[in-house]
């Protein structure tokens, strides 16, 4: 049929790759590498994308994935004073929705207790004023951790440009090995980043073990469509657009084929689900979005 | 570190199986990228839209050569097999680097030879011939190497032609190239690329040297036959002559 002459790549460009070096092996995207090449060549595609990383999000969700960060949190509903821990946080969407999120509940808040104060000396209401003034976030605050250089300072570029520096902090890190202590956030969440971690149940141990008692897992990633058509419709637009996108707007083919590839070898949600599991979480659930292109699970540490 | 099984086997997506795709594709040449034809068709558009909107994108420009050249890049390779010096560049596959050009012989060479006048040129322009995009998407290894070929071969039609690099000078060498290798990129370069150019300078190009350019292209042989590095001494004057390009107003 001639759909398939359409999207099938050249035959003679075919043949078999040579067996690989030694260790365990592991998939990037379609290849099969070892643990230590994996984490190199997915060190490798951000550096590479790090410039162009909103940019190409945009264009692939075609903005939509502004959405999915917007209900992620809103499901985090965070009251200020919460202390967040944004993983694989790179360029800072989580992190600057968390703060404008707590600041608008705080100004709720304040407000609120302007309206109690009926009876104060005009003193007493500006004392108050200065004093809340000074505390818009209310005590909150995100850390962003991110194991790729090139993305932080994205993330930094962007906070300067925006505004943003009350309650936020930067730090270099590997989401298999926290450089943080135990029981120290309220919130963790790793928003399109778990993908792209070599060791996943690390992952998972490791935001159990830095996570309150009583704190709360979020993880926003890919997930797997269950719907035929739609599936198909996605797997079309992923291994045919996207990667001319990356080759157009960033002028990287290979890295933006290796995120759709990536998407596909990541388990899908009831095998997340059980993976959270066994970290020790309970109350985990998980809340599909778009027929299940993006999934939201969620976990508490009790 | 225990390896991830794959799960439910998704259907083959582009019409190719699983496994083949978990073995990778070997390089027909290193940076070799395969693509299905409607990937190249979104290619060959969106690289063109990005080229207008960004004219400092070059690697645009190479990528539109490619995805566009599949009619005129066998009709160049058979030009290039079917004449005797055109064949040799085919078999020995020359290519244009510093590092394999001898740039202090070729300063050495008297004014007005081809090699002197090469060198001024790249020095005048501040351009050099490794800034030049390998191919990606060309699926045949051989017209991989003929649109290499006719990119590095590019300063010198600059030195030919006696154009610089600016906006101008490169519309003027496009409508030359559009003539003499039939790509589409060339000519859909000619045709865009004064777009961008000043009613002052558009007179001049439309009166006198895009009819001069298309002279000269119909004019001359395929500069493709012709083994540059084996006449750095040769003036350029007589290489035009040679050729059968008319001299630059």
């Amino acid at each position: 049929c001639c759909c398939r002459a359409l999207l099938s790549r050249p035959h003679g460009a075919l043949r078999p790759r040579r067996a690989l070096a030694h260790g365990p092996e592991m998939h990037f995207g379609f290849q099969t590498v070892t643990e230590e090449e994996r984490r190199e060549k997915i060190y490798q595609v951000f550096e590479n994308v790090a410039k162009k990383y909103d940019v190409m999000n945009d264009s692939m969700t075609l903005g939509i994935h502004r959405l999915w960060k917007d209900i992620l949190m809103h499901k985090m509903n965070p009251c200020p004073g919460t202390l967040l821990l944004d993983v694989a946080g790179g360029t800072g969407d989580i992190a600057f929705r968390f703060i404008n999120y707590v600041r608008a509940v705080r100004q709720r808040q304040l407000q609120r207790k302007l309206k109690h104060q009926q009876n104060l000396s005009w003193q007493e209401i500006f004392e108050s004023y200065q004093k809340d003034k000074f505390n818009s976030l209310g005590d909150s605050q995100v850390v962003v951790c991110d194991i790729n250089r090139e993305m932080l300072k994205v993330g930094k570029q962007k906070a300067q440009h925006l505004g943003y520096s009350e309650g936020l902090s930067w730090v270099l890190g590997n989401a298999e090995e926290l450089p943080f202590d135990d029981d120290k956030f309220d919130v963790y969440t790793i928003a399109f980043g778990i993908r792209n971690v070599t060791r996943i149940d690390l992952a998972l141990q490791e935001a159990y073990r830095v996570l309150k008692p009583g704190g709360r897992f979020l993880c926003l990633e890919f997930s797997r469509v269950s719907n035929p058509l739609l599936s198909r419709l996605y797997d079309l637009y992923s291994f045919q657009v996207i990667p001319v996108l990356g080759e157009v707007i960033a002028g990287d083919w290979k890295s933006y084929q290796y995120l759709v590839e990536s998407i596909r070898q990541f388990p899908p949600q009831e095998e997340l689900k059980a993976m959270i599991e066994d970290a020790g979480f309970f109350k985990v659930d998980y809340e599909n979005l778009n027929f299940g292109i993006v999934a939201i699970h969620s976990g508490f540490k009790l | 570190g225990r390896a991830r099984p794959s799960h439910s086997e998704p259907r083959g997506r582009d019409g190719r199986g699983r496994e083949e795709e978990m073995e990778g594709w070997q390089q027909l040449y290193p940076g070799y990228i395969p693509t299905s034809p409607l990937q190249k068709a979104l290619l060959a558009a969106g690289s063109a839209v990005m080229a207008l909107y960004d004219p400092y994108r070059h690697d645009m420009v190479a990528v539109l050569g490619e995805t566009t050249g599949c009619l005129a890049l066998p009709n160049l390779r058979d030009k290039m097999k079917n004449h005797p010096e055109g064949y040799r560049i085919l078999q020995e596959r020359p290519r244009i680097r510093l590092s394999t050009l001898d740039m202090g012989r070729l300063q050495g060479l008297p004014d007005g030879s081809l090699g002197r006048e090469y060198v001024r040129f790249l020095e005048d322009n501040k351009v050099s011939p490794d800034t030049r995009m390998p191919p990606k998407f060309v699926d045949d290894e051989e017209l991989a190497y003929v649109i290499q070929r006719y990119r590095e071969v590019h300063d010198l039609m600059h030195t030919l032609l006696g154009m610089p690099t600016n906006m101008l000078g490169e519309v003027v060498v496009k409508w030359f190239e559009a003539i003499q290798t039939g790509l589409p990129m060339c000519v859909l370069g000619a045709a865009f690329g004064p777009v961008r150019l000043s009613t002052r300078k558009l007179q001049v190009l439309a009166t006198e040297l895009v009819p001069w350019a298309i002279r000269s292209g119909l004019n001359s042989s395929c500069v493709l036959n012709v083994y540059y590095e084996q006449r750095w001494e040769q003036p350029v004057e007589s290489l035009r002559e040679e050729l059968g390009i008319f001299p630059p107003p």
